[in-house]
């Protein structure tokens, strides 16, 4: 019953999408006003049908309903409750369902609670929307539905997928969906301008809270997914330029380029064109993402389950959906009035270099993501990493932190170098100082030496806004600002240390031998098994002293699943202020001693520290921004309240 | 009008992208990685005896003007338990087979073979897969034919099928030529 419950609930979620469209429609035109009062209570009502959908999924595989197809191929009974919770999205069929979940409920929240756009204008949205909902609804009801149930159910499930049994992977997806959901609604919000041709100042502050609120979910998704892949694969890597990561990577760039022009069109209602752009090639990006990993046709250390019709599926979705907004937006563009001017020498100008770098980045992941698909079109198969990407895209960093260290500095529309002369100066020599003493006292290669010397100039510069201004009464997004730029050059100083100074240790130990790598002794001290729920493994003891202080224990396993067999690496991790070292125990070689792999890695957990900070910056924005678009809307009310009471004093 | 003009553009390179997808998409995926080694000769190697009664398996053993299979297998992997009939056949009709067993041991390898027959006049033992990495490798069970001067003329990934017996036998006439 519940399964068929779910059901339901999604095909009328749908029937509401569908009338939410039509009804946006031809609510536009004269005579229409019934039907558009429809529009904003079928997004409610939308929204809630498929959050009852989904908890219904949520609990077919909280009881391992083994009825349901999806339950018996991703779970299994001998698995802890949270990983059966999180087993019920680790899959495609759930994920879309998640993904389609979370852009009704964002919908259903806008059609609620905004009320400062034109009505039409916001009828548009509600209705591009509900277009683009549609087809992810089609797309789980006609050839990925969840519910599906099995004529004969099994004893037993198929059990989870073992790299899914980890906490940080199970809230991965449901982080990266929210982040790709938000840029759907500023899609949305951009088609719906550009309908009714009004982008104005007031458009750019809708979108903006969930431009912010996607990108922190991206920020944070990528960071805990970078951590993840760091730990748990056991390479001690954190990042591989794997299509997957990319396609991860790409909308966070998008929606990076597209906060910084939707808060010069809010504040300067300049760049209104290039907003809108950015808006439909977030989305777009999002979407390719999806299908290059969905689809399967490139070839990544991420295994989903591919399938060709699903991937020629969101293909036509992705052709419909921004096909469809790009011609729009050919055919608009020119009728959209140009914004306000600007000199190059002003924030507009520091942030739209900002923008063109950020997108030129944007293209060169994209380029080396899809290279070797292009040249399999011609029979070459080819893969390209880190030799391309890092020094590639390092060639527009460069300049795009020299200017973040800069922008921040000066006046909108018009400002002089020489009035932010002294704080340019002083960052300049932080970046000097840090590269002649780098230079002097070790001999490093070009891009992590490039990358210390903007960290530090970025890192001294990020807090210059504040000077000079009362720290109490600075707005919280200013103190946002701040620290998310902070946080880019705490990253960047972690990944330039860790490309710098990582020690390896690959090497074969007998039980009671020692093994230096970097400053650190470590002790094989044993091996015994270890039998966990659903796995057994065999842990390694060791014991391990920095510079020859007090012995620290670590135990990494070798962890052999048994439902649904696959041996993983289970690194240990040892963390100290100034980096990690990291262990991994492989195979018994034929002499009774154990493969270890052994890393010294300094400073490493600045990177996702890093990215932390990003996102919290991110975050304090976010609430300072809603929390003054609330007064404002407690002002406004005051302000008609007392209108009305004028209004109605007797003459 | 020149934001029109920019903005079709964009439009034809999405077109250009959505056409590149259709076209991956409709293709058949090849997920296997084919060695770069064919039409080279094969490294210098030397390997050991698997098992007792046959002798080892070296490089020169292969450049003796006689042209071989070369089976990469181990007694652990199940296809290769499979495709034990076809190699049989393979020998049947008169194809000199030599194999390097991949990480195994040998009172293994001595069971396969009595469960499974043995169709391999050499086997080399193989501990740390340095030879399958240096002959472009990737997996368990390959074949590759390797003519008379010890080049390599094909590979065959995966389990021998028997429908691919002729083909094999016909790639092994084309090295004797």
């Amino acid at each position: 019953m519940i399964a068929e419950l779910g059901l339901a609930a999604l095909w009328l979620a749908a029937a509401l999408a569908a009338l939410q469209l039509v009804a946006a429609w031809l609510g536009q035109r004269a005579g229409g006003e019934t039907l558009a009062r429809v529009v904003r209570p079928a997004a409610v009502m939308q929204a809630l049908l498929c959050g009852l959908a989904f908890l219904m999924l949520l609990w077919t595989f909280a009881r391992t309903d083994l009825s349901v197809a999806l339950v018996v191929e991703n779970s299994g009974s001998d698995a802890p409750m949270i990983y059966k919770i999180a087993a019920a999205w680790g899959n495609h069929e759930g994920s879309m369902l998640l993904w389609i979940t979370i852009m009704a409920l964002a919908g259903g929240l806008i059609a609620l609670i905004e009320h400062r756009l034109p009505e039409k204008t916001m009828l548009a949205t509600l209705g591009a929307q509900a277009f683009v909902g549609l087809g992810f609804y089609a797309f789980i009801v006609f050839a990925s539905n969840p519910f599906t149930r099995v004529a004969m159910p099994p004893a037993d499930g198929n059990g989870l997928n073992p790299a899914l049994q980890d906490i940080g992977l199970a809230m991965h997806p449901p982080t990266l969906y929210c982040g790709y959901v938000g840029l759907s609604i500023a899609f949305s919000f951009a088609v719906g301008a550009l309908l009714t041709r009004q982008v104005t100042p007031d458009f750019a502050r809708v979108m903006r809270p969930w431009i912010l609120g996607a990108w922190i979910f991206l920020t944070l998704g990528i960071t805990a997914g970078s951590y993840w892949s760091y730990y748990e694969l056991g390479w001690g890597g954190w990042w591989f330029w794997d299509p997957v990561e990319n396609a991860s990577l790409m909308p966070w760039l998008a929606a990076t380029a597209l906060l910084h022009s939707a808060s010069v069109l809010a504040s300067r209602d300049a760049l209104r064109t290039w907003t809108i752009m950015l808006g439909v090639i977030a989305f777009s990006m999002s979407m390719i993402g999806t299908f290059l990993v969905r689809s399967g046709i490139l070839t990544s250390v991420h295994a989903f389950a591919v399938d060709p019709t699903r991937g020629t599926f969101i293909l036509v979705l992705l052709a419909i959906n921004i096909g469809g907004a790009l011609a729009l937006f050919a055919a608009r563009a020119g009728t959209i009035a140009e914004g306000e001017r600007f000199s190059p020498l002003s924030r507009e100008g520091a942030l739209v270099i900002n923008n063109v770098t950020l997108c030129a980045v944007l293209g060169i992941v994209l380029v080396g993501t899809l290279y070797p698909l292009l040249t399999e079109a011609f029979g070459l198969r080819v893969s390209v990493g880190p030799p391309y990407f890092n020094p590639v895209s390092m060639v527009f960093v460069t300049p795009m932190l020299m200017v973040l260290a800069i922008g921040p500095l000066l006046r909108w529309r018009r400002d002089s170098f020489a009035r932010v002369r002294a704080p340019v100066l002083l960052a300049a020599a932080a970046a000097l100082i840090a590269l002649l003493g780098l230079w002097l006292l070790a001999g490093m290669a070009l891009l992590p030496l490039l990358g210390l010397t903007l960290a530090a100039g970025v890192a001294v510069s990020a807090f210059m806004p504040l000077r000079g201004r009362s720290l109490k009464r600075l707005p919280l997004s200013v103190w946002g600002m701040a620290i998310s730029h902070f946080g880019i050059a705490v990253a960047l100083f972690g990944m330039s240390v860790d490309t710098a100074f990582t020690v390896e240790k690959l090497t074969a130990a007998g039980v009671g031998e020692t093994v230096a790598v970097g400053p650190w002794q470590v002790r094989l001290t044993s091996v015994e098994p270890v039998a966990g729920p659903n796995w057994t493994s065999l842990a390694g003891r060791l014991s391990a002293s920095y510079r020859g202080g007090p012995a620290h224990e670590l135990a990494p396993q070798s962890r052999t699943f048994w439902a649904r067999p696959q041996t993983t690496a289970e690194s240990a991790l040892l963390t100290r202020w100034n980096g990690q070292l990291y262990t991994v125990i492989g195979e018994e070689t034929q002499d009774g001693r154990w493969q270890l792999r052994l890393w010294w890695k300094p400073f490493v957990t600045f990177i996702w520290l890093g990215g932390m900070l990003i996102g919290l910056g991110g975050l304090l924005a976010l609430i300072g921004r809603v929390a003054s678009d609330l007064r404002r809307r407690a002002a406004a009310r005051k302000i008609a309240a007392r209108q009305a009471d004028v209004a109605e004093v007797p003459r | 009008m020149k934001g029109v003009r920019w903005s079709l553009w964009v439009l034809v390179a999405f077109a250009a992208l959505v056409g590149l997808f259709a076209l991956q998409l409709s293709r058949p995926k090849h997920d296997q990685v084919e060695s770069t080694m064919i039409g080279q000769p094969v490294p210098q190697f030397a390997l050991g005896a698997a098992v007792p009664e046959l002798p080892g398996l070296s490089s020169a053993d292969l450049a003796n003007g006689q042209p071989h299979l070369l089976n990469i297998f181990a007694s652990w992997c199940i296809p290769c338990a499979a495709e034990a009939p076809q190699l049989a056949a393979l020998k049947g009709q008169g194809a000199p087979i030599v194999a390097v067993a991949i990480r195994d041991r040998t009172n293994d390898l001595e069971d396969f073979f009595q469960r499974y027959g043995n169709p391999f006049s050499r086997v080399g033992k193989d501990d740390t897969s340095r030879i399958q990495f240096l002959i472009g490798s990737s997996g368990v069970p390959e074949t590759f034919v390797i003519d008379g001067k010890g080049i390599i003329r094909h590979q065959h990934i995966g389990e021998i099928r028997p429908e691919d017996i002729p083909n094999l036998m016909n790639r092994l006439k084309e090295a004797g030529a």
